[in-house]
């Protein structure tokens, strides 16, 4: 709908208009500069830089052990992916084997900090088209991972379980009953997040055909994640270049081709069933064996570069090292899906108005410490 | 596709001018220098302007130089047998006397991987092609390497700082970056 | 025994005052009354919104100060009371300070017609109905005041929504208003409840008759801008929408506002469609004060009603909103008059 009319004694002005950095809907300290004309957006531009901590420089400094502590404020919500990605990345370059327990416990832990990631981006897409109810819906379900986190890892958000070697404790005895339980529970669960937002007739007229992504665009735009497979790139790390348990565990992509709003919603939602099935098929045969193999107490990665992908519940995470041989990286990056997936923002809410732009931020599921590291 | 058949088609693009018609003389070891070559005549395969490497690194490197860096960007994206369409990392790195870039590349149709690293020795004001309208992701990647490393790229449509503030001093990722009040070294 | 105070007191006041100043001071002691009834009744009105939104969301709500959370709202009303006034330096003042005070006073001035048995209506004028959509059409003039005096970007982008909104929909609760009009041949609320004796409007009237209710209560839940249509003060898009500005007292004014309009549409509809303080069936016709409880059940009822559909559905975006009312709801308001016109012609009226 062209509402600019081409009468020229009618003349319209943009205006700009700063979205955060404190901004309801906004998920985390990001300032957007939209360019809008009455309702219709022009330009985005994000402006960021607000959570910047220096990550990498720190990671120059320190050693591998500490800067598994450093990943976990990264992306809080899937902290513990982050550190399986870093530990995972050193202990391939020390060509170390963990045992297999080790490997099906982290398969674990992260499919259900998987699970939690999505129960709060569920919440809160609920929250930002205006149903407010089921932000506590989904804190309701969370509550429950993290409190099977809290008796086993330690700690609800920022869990360090994961060390270059293995686990810092075996699991706690009721763990897996715990988490059985959960697993029934959850099922129940999703089908009621169905009948509230998806199948909703106003939450759909909000979602479908905003904001679409092409294929083509999603590739060059270096998405990943679900905002890519929502478009149909098939690119869930898991798959493709699977670690820890994943090679073991049989369980489908979730892939749609419409690339809008609604689609990327869906990916989520069939992400959360998908990861159930992973957990229900690794929580009955947890191997025995040790929980952790002895390093160095100082880790010196042998010289080289080394590049270890994972698939956090935003997207792809790539650590990438460069090594000379001593106890701390010579430069160590993060490649984060949050980055990637900002820098398409511009490209896919031109042309839309400011609630659809509130929409698709929420469907791309940003967090922003993540961006800005 | 294999590293070693990679290796083969890509070093195809660039061959070295003029080195077939030229017998083994010393005229070959002098235009080798001015080509900007330094692996030894007696390696086969090197017949090209770029430097391959496998070794301390899980792909296939390729070290470039920034005069040929967008040609062969748009080679490896465009050329059907290689088609890297995917570019999932792009870091700034101070090599010590150098600045560079190093380039991590995907293909999405035959899902092999590639490094591509290029670097210029000109730390005060270092100068490199942008491929931002190769990959679209690379307009904030570079925006990133900028506000770190100080490299430049030219093209680039908004080459700002992206996370420090504008009027920031000096390049923090850079080894020789100092700053007393914010950084704390062991 | 109320009344009978009443009536003692204004035969009292009769014999002591001037003839032509009774009456105004009759009208000025009864607008203070029903100014301090409703005023609580704003307040109350917002913890049970509060705690029907914590019924919802599986949590409490309020429920330490006072018993059972009653004292709450007085609790925000007294820090609201007691809070600095501010105000941008560059916002317009005259206008900036006179937007509330629309919002308000149109608000409390329909609360005037409300029959709340057949002897307590303070204001029962021949045009009722007609009165009471007029009087709320002026609510808008305050909200885009206040929008565009606090010279805020977001606050104007909120006002100019609300402006919007507020007058497409006022179109369909017109409408929809009009269709029970046919039924009663009247537009004065008491003959209206009269009508209802033999019936409830929305049973003498059936089909075209809830239709116009099912229009009625989205028509109104529009005009007060509360969602699913609330666009105006989208919390998570543009920090408050036109009120974003306000602080205090004058903040107070335009939320209890908010609740005042809720309650007077829930209101409208309990008296056209449900029979005011009607019992069903006329089961309690003997008592005539419980009228007044049958009123305020009804009323809370749709109360509820609308609180239910704000914590449930999600919102809907602007151009979705203005496309519902004039591609659809318009249409399907005049198809539905001439459908009525047709029964009373007819004479298909149900008749209890």
């Amino acid at each position: 709908m062209d509402s600019t009319t081409k009468n020229s004694n009618f003349k319209t002005e943009e205006y700009q208009i700063n979205m955060g950095p404190q901004h309801p809907a906004t998920h985390g300290v990001l300032n957007l500069l939209l360019t809008i004309d009455g309702e219709i957006i022009k330009k985005v531009e994000p402006d960021l830089g607000y959570i910047h901590r220096s990550i990498e420089k720190m990671c120059e400094r320190d050693s591998y052990q500490q800067i598994v502590h450093l990943t976990d404020r990264m992306d809080y919500l899937s902290s513990n992916i982050n550190n399986e990605a870093v530990c995972l990345a050193v202990e391939n370059a020390l060509e170390l084997e963990v045992p297999e327990r080790v490997k099906v416990i982290r398969t674990i832990i992260g499919e259900l900090t998987r699970i939690s990631s999505h129960c709060l981006w569920w919440g809160v897409m609920g929250m930002d088209v205006g149903a407010l109810s089921t932000f506590f819906y989904g804190f309701r379900d969370r509550e429950m991972i993290n409190d099977i986190f809290e008796e086993t890892c330690g700690a609800r958000l920022t869990m360090n379980y994961n060390v270059p070697g293995g686990l810092m404790l075996d699991i706690h005895p009721n763990f897996v009953k715990r988490v059985k339980k959960f697993v029934a529970h959850f099922k129940t669960k999703i089908p009621e997040y169905d009948r509230l937002l998806t199948q909703n007739v106003i939450f759909q007229k909000r979602t479908k055909g905003v904001g679409i992504l092409t294929k083509e665009d999603a590739i060059s735009f270096g998405a990943s994640g679900p905002v890519a497979r929502a478009s149909g790139y098939s690119c869930d790390v898991r798959k493709y270049h699977p670690y820890s348990a994943l090679d073991k565990v049989s369980f489908k992509e979730s892939l749609k081709t419409e690339g809008d709003t609604f689609a990327r919603y869906q990916v989520r939602i069939m992400e959360l069933w998908e990861s159930l099935s992973i957990i229900e098929q690794l929580i009955d045969n947890i191997p025995e064996g040790e929980h952790r193999v002895k390093t160095n107490a100082v880790i010196k990665l042998p010289k080289g570069e080394f590049y270890q992908k994972v698939e956090t519940a935003r997207g792809e995470l790539g650590v990438y090292i460069i090594s000379k041989g001593t106890k701390n990286p010579y430069r160590l990056k993060f490649r984060s899906p949050g980055f990637s997936n900002l820098s398409l923002l511009n490209h896919i809410a031109v042309g839309g108005k400011i609630g659809d732009l509130v929409a698709i931020m929420a469907t791309i599921d940003l967090v922003i410490p993540d961006i800005d590291r | 596709m294999t590293n070693g058949s990679l290796q083969h088609s890509i070093s195809s693009w660039f061959p070295i001018p003029e080195v077939e018609e030229l017998a083994d003389s010393k005229e070959q070891h002098e235009i080798n220098e001015i080509s900007e070559e330094n692996i030894e005549p007696a390696i086969p395969i090197n017949s090209s302007l770029l430097e391959f490497s496998q070794e301390a690194s899980q792909f296939l490197n390729i070290t470039v130089q920034p005069e040929q860096l967008y040609d062969l960007m748009r080679l490896l994206k465009t050329n059907d047998q290689t088609h890297f369409d995917y570019l999932f990392c792009l870091s700034g790195v101070d090599f010590g006397e150098e600045l560079g870039v190093v380039y991590h590349l995907e293909s999405t149709i035959h899902r092999h991987m590639l490094v591509v690293k290029v670097k210029t020795s000109d730390r005060e004001n270092p100068m490199l092609d942008s491929v931002c309208d190769i990959w679209y992701t690379a307009e904030f990647h570079e925006r990133e390497v900028f506000d770190f490393f100080g490299i430049k790229f030219k093209n680039h449509p908004n080459l700002k700082r992206l996370f420090l503030t504008e009027d920031w001093d000096g390049f923090p990722l850079r080894k020789d970056y100092e700053d007393t009040i914010n950084m704390i070294v062991k | 025994m109320t009344i009978d105070i009443i009536i003692n007191s204004h035969l009292w006041f009769a014999a002591n005052t001037a003839e032509g100043s009774l009456s105004i001071l009759e009208m000025v002691v009864i607008a203070l009354i029903y100014l301090g009834i409703f005023s609580v009744a704003g307040l109350f009105l917002v913890l049970l919104e509060r705690r029907v939104a914590a019924w919802f969301q599986l949590r409490v709500g309020p429920n330490r100060v006072g018993f059972q959370g009653l004292l709450q709202t007085m609790a925000d009303a007294l820090k609201l009371v007691s809070k600095e006034l501010t105000g941008t330096s560059k916002a317009d003042m005259f206008l900036y300070n006179l937007a509330p005070y629309f919002v308000i006073i149109s608000s409390l001035m329909a609360l005037a017609v409300l029959p709340f048995t057949n002897e307590f209506q303070a204001f029962d004028i021949n045009i009722g109905i007609f009165f009471l959509i007029a009087i709320s059409s002026i609510g808008v003039i305050g909200v885009l005041l206040g929008g565009w005096s606090s010279n805020n970007k977001f606050a104007l982008i909120g006002a100019m929504r609300s402006g919007v909104q507020t007058i497409s929909y006022e179109l369909s609760v017109g409408l929809s208003l009009l269709t029970m009009i046919l039924l009663t041949g009247t537009l004065q609320l008491s003959e209206i409840v009269d009508v209802q004796k033999d019936g409830w409007l929305i049973v003498q009237g059936h089909i075209p008759a809830i239709i116009a209710f099912m229009i009625f209560m989205i028509s109104g839940t529009a005009e007060t801008n509360r969602a699913p249509f609330d666009m105006v003060e989208a919390e998570s898009e543009l920090g408050a929408g036109f009120h974003t500005e306000y602080s205090g007292m004058k903040f107070a004014y335009f939320f209890l506002a908010e609740f005042i309009n809720m309650f007077i549409i829930a209101a409208i509809a309990a008296t056209v469609f449900f029979g005011a303080w009607l019992s069903p069936f006329g089961i309690t016709e003997s008592i005539p004060w419980l009228g007044v409880f049958w009123f305020l059940g009804k009323t809370l009822a749709l109360v509820f009603l609308m609180m239910w559909f704000r914590w449930t559905f999600p919102r809907l975006r602007v151009d979705q909103l203005l496309t519902l009312e004039w591609k659809y709801l318009l249409p399907i308001n005049l198809v539905n008059i001439v459908i009525m016109a047709l029964m009373v012609w007819l004479n298909l009226i149900i008749r209890v």
